[in-house]
């Protein structure tokens, strides 16, 4: 009874806590971004502008759910950029034969730079950022290798309905976005194996000897990141109509780590929140789009976006000290 | 809960087996000939290749082997070179800046503008701001406690939105005068070898004295040895910290004025993704990315050594630019695999 009455009259007298920030500072953000928007900027409440907010969000939301899985390991993955390069460099070579063929050669391809990368990590024992930066360094060349350093424009219609088409009204990239954020939550919550994953993130140690398989566990999440970074790579490709290794994915790593540390998902592994990194995605996207539709230069989005990351951090760090 | 344990040679002595037979602690001299020689292939393995590498294709390629092509690929590895001195520095002490290449960027533009004043503002001002960043990194990072790769990447974001703030959008080129002094620091030559090459060498001969003679060097190995036991060992860990961060916006701050010397503008484009090549240099050069082991002279063959690549890439003309961040990612495994076993077998020894 003393607890309960006690609780609320801090809350009253004080600001709420860094955990309340860590928890649900990033919904709160993104609420006043979006009344904000609704009050100020024209036209943002149409159907026309959400959509196009949301296919632009898309693919970094896909990635970012890969990522969240790889920082709930302690982990970090510098190389989903190059993957989705790799993946759209490879899509035009293998179109002739179908679009599910050239698919699974995509999607095949995110699992190999992740298996290696995950090998590097787990069996070698190398840093993350280490080892994904090999792959970060080669794989843009080896997209252009295969691609002969051309942007080619594609012209399969099935492809090209990946990013063109939509589900009720809701563009199927959003759709496919949305579906895996499900998935990813169902893996981390409901399942063994994600439940073993963020306990290997936590300690690994003590994972290791309560006898979970560590090696193979860090492994499955790297395959995971390359495989969604690879179907990022498909989709954004079906949406530029053109298959672009020596630009698309560019900077892709760090907008999904910003979105992963924004929602919360510590550095230090142990926990990955993957409603959170959805909005940390969203939060970043809007944050842009607004300061864009205010008539403010791209300088002040990327400085603002840099303050919101130190703040996240910053937060996230007084949560851990406690 | 560190999933890669220090691997520095200043590791505390608690890491260590203990035992009758185990090893005095701290930074003690290699004894068997064994552990003296994977040392030693651990700090110079990578001058070897360097060497090997030069040397097949000075006989292969007969253009590779001439001064006036050694001239080009060392005025060009220099900015490199500055940059990833600094970060060699940073990752000492186990840290990392990923905002070199942005800082590097912004160096150029603001040292463009300050050029119609004369030389000693086209490097002040530089110097200042990047100075600047450089120390708001070292704050974050050892005051607030806070990941210096999420500082950093931030730092990233915010430099080059400043750039684009100052050149409006990237619109706008500021011009170097011609045949000022500034100009002359990026383009002069001794001997055919460019003044940014001179430049570059010195930075590396006092960096090599600041961490090799200098208790500030020692207590940067420390650090990233263990900065819990850095602290206890009343070690001014915070200050070494700020103080590498520093420098290395100093650093790439420099190299950006200088480079923006060189081609007699600010350009606004330069420098995305400088510092995974900085890191990778460094990685090559044989330091460690976990801190409390490394050397300069290693970075600097690391910078070489990558430039040698492109260089190579280009000569044989039949391979496109793409091949080299492919030989260049294919050598960043094999370094790290490589070390990454001899540090092993160094340990088990």
């Amino acid at each position: 009874m003393t607890q309960a009455t006690a609780v609320p009259a801090r809350g009253l007298t004080r600001l709420p806590s860094s955990a309340w920030f860590q928890e649900y500072g990033v919904y709160a953000a993104l609420a006043v971004l979006l009344v904000f928007n609704a009050l100020f900027t024209e036209r943002f409440l149409t159907v026309d502008n959400l959509r196009t907010q949301l296919v632009q969000v898309a693919p970094v939301v896909i990635v970012a759910l890969g990522m969240a899985l790889v920082i709930g390991t302690e982990g970090v993955d510098l190389s989903v950029g190059s993957t989705m390069a790799l993946a759209s460099a490879l899509l035009p070579l293998y179109l002739g034969y179908g679009l599910v063929p050239a698919l699974l050669i995509a999607l095949l391809t995110g699992a190999v730079v992740g298996l290696i990368n995950g090998a590097l990590v787990s069996v070698v024992g190398l840093q993350p950022i280490v080892a994904t930066l090999a792959l970060f360094v080669g794989g843009r060349g080896l997209a252009l290798v295969f691609a002969d350093g051309q942007l080619k424009q594609i012209v399969n219609p099935d492809l090209l309905a990946l990013g063109t088409d939509s589900v009720l009204g809701v563009p199927l990239v959003v759709v496919i976005a949305g579906l895996l954020a499900l998935a990813v939550a169902f893996l981390v919550q409901r399942t063994t194996f994600g439940r073993q994953v963020v306990a290997v993130g936590g300690n690994r140690a003590a994972a290791a000897l309560a006898g979970l398989p560590v090696k193979r566990l860090l492994t499955g999440v790297y395959v995971l990141c390359g495989v969604l970074a690879a179907l990022a790579g498909v989709l954004a490709t079906a949406r530029l109509t053109a298959s672009d290794p020596s630009s698309l994915g560019n900077l892709m790593e760090l907008s999904a780590i910003t979105a992963v540390v924004v929602g919360g998902t510590p550095l230090t592994g142990g926990s990955v929140r993957v409603l959170g990194t959805v909005a940390g995605a969203l939060l970043m996207q809007l944050l842009r789009a607004t300061l864009v539709k205010h008539d403010l230069p791209d300088s002040t989005a990327q400085i603002a976006q840099a303050a919101i990351i130190l703040a996240a951090v910053y937060v996230a760090r007084e949560r851990r000290s406690r | 809960m560190n999933p890669t344990p220090a691997l520095g040679l200043s590791e505390p002595a608690t890491a260590r087996p203990e035992g009758p037979a185990a090893p005095p602690a701290g930074r003690a001299p290699a004894t068997t000939g064994r552990e003296r020689l994977l040392s030693l292939v651990q700090r110079q393995g990578v001058l070897a290749v360097l060497l090997a590498v030069v040397l097949v294709s000075s006989f292969v390629y007969p253009t590779f082997g001439t001064l006036d092509n050694a001239r080009g690929v060392t005025v060009q590895a220099s900015f490199l070179a500055i940059v990833a001195l600094g970060m060699t520095l940073v990752i000492i002490t186990g840290g990392i800046d990923l905002s070199v290449g942005s800082v590097f960027a912004l160096g150029g533009v603001l040292a463009a503008w300050a050029s119609q004043w004369g030389i000693v503002p086209a490097l002040l001002l530089p110097l200042v701001v990047c100075g600047a960043i450089g120390t708001v990194n070292g704050l974050l990072v050892a005051k607030a406690g806070m990941a210096p790769f999420i500082v950093t990447l931030a730092s990233l974001l915010a430099a080059r939105g400043l750039l684009l703030a100052i050149t409006h959008e990237g619109a706008t080129t500021y011009l170097v005068p011609r045949h000022s002094a500034f100009a002359e620091l990026g383009q002069g030559t001794v001997w055919g070898f460019g003044h940014p090459l001179i430049v570059a060498l010195a930075l590396f001969g006092l960096g090599g004295v600041l961490l090799q003679r200098t208790s500030f060097g020692q207590t940067l190995f420390a650090v990233g040895g263990s900065s819990d036991a850095a602290t206890l060992m009343g070690l001014p860990v915070a200050r070494a910290k700020v103080t590498v961060y520093l420098l290395s916006g100093l650093l790439a701050g420099l190299a950006g004025a200088i480079n923006a010397a060189r081609l007699s503008s600010g350009v606004t484009i330069v420098g995305v993704g400088m510092e995974l090549d900085a890191i990778s240099a460094v990685v090559i050069g044989g330091t460690l990315l976990v801190g409390g082991a490394g050397t300069v002279s290693g970075t600097l063959w690391g910078v070489l050594l990558l430039a040698v690549i492109q260089n190579l890439i280009n000569q044989i003309g039949s391979l496109n630019s793409s091949y080299q961040s492919v030989v260049s990612g294919g050598f960043l495994i094999l370094v790290v695999v490589a070390q990454r076993y001899l540090v092993r077998g160094r340990r088990t020894t």
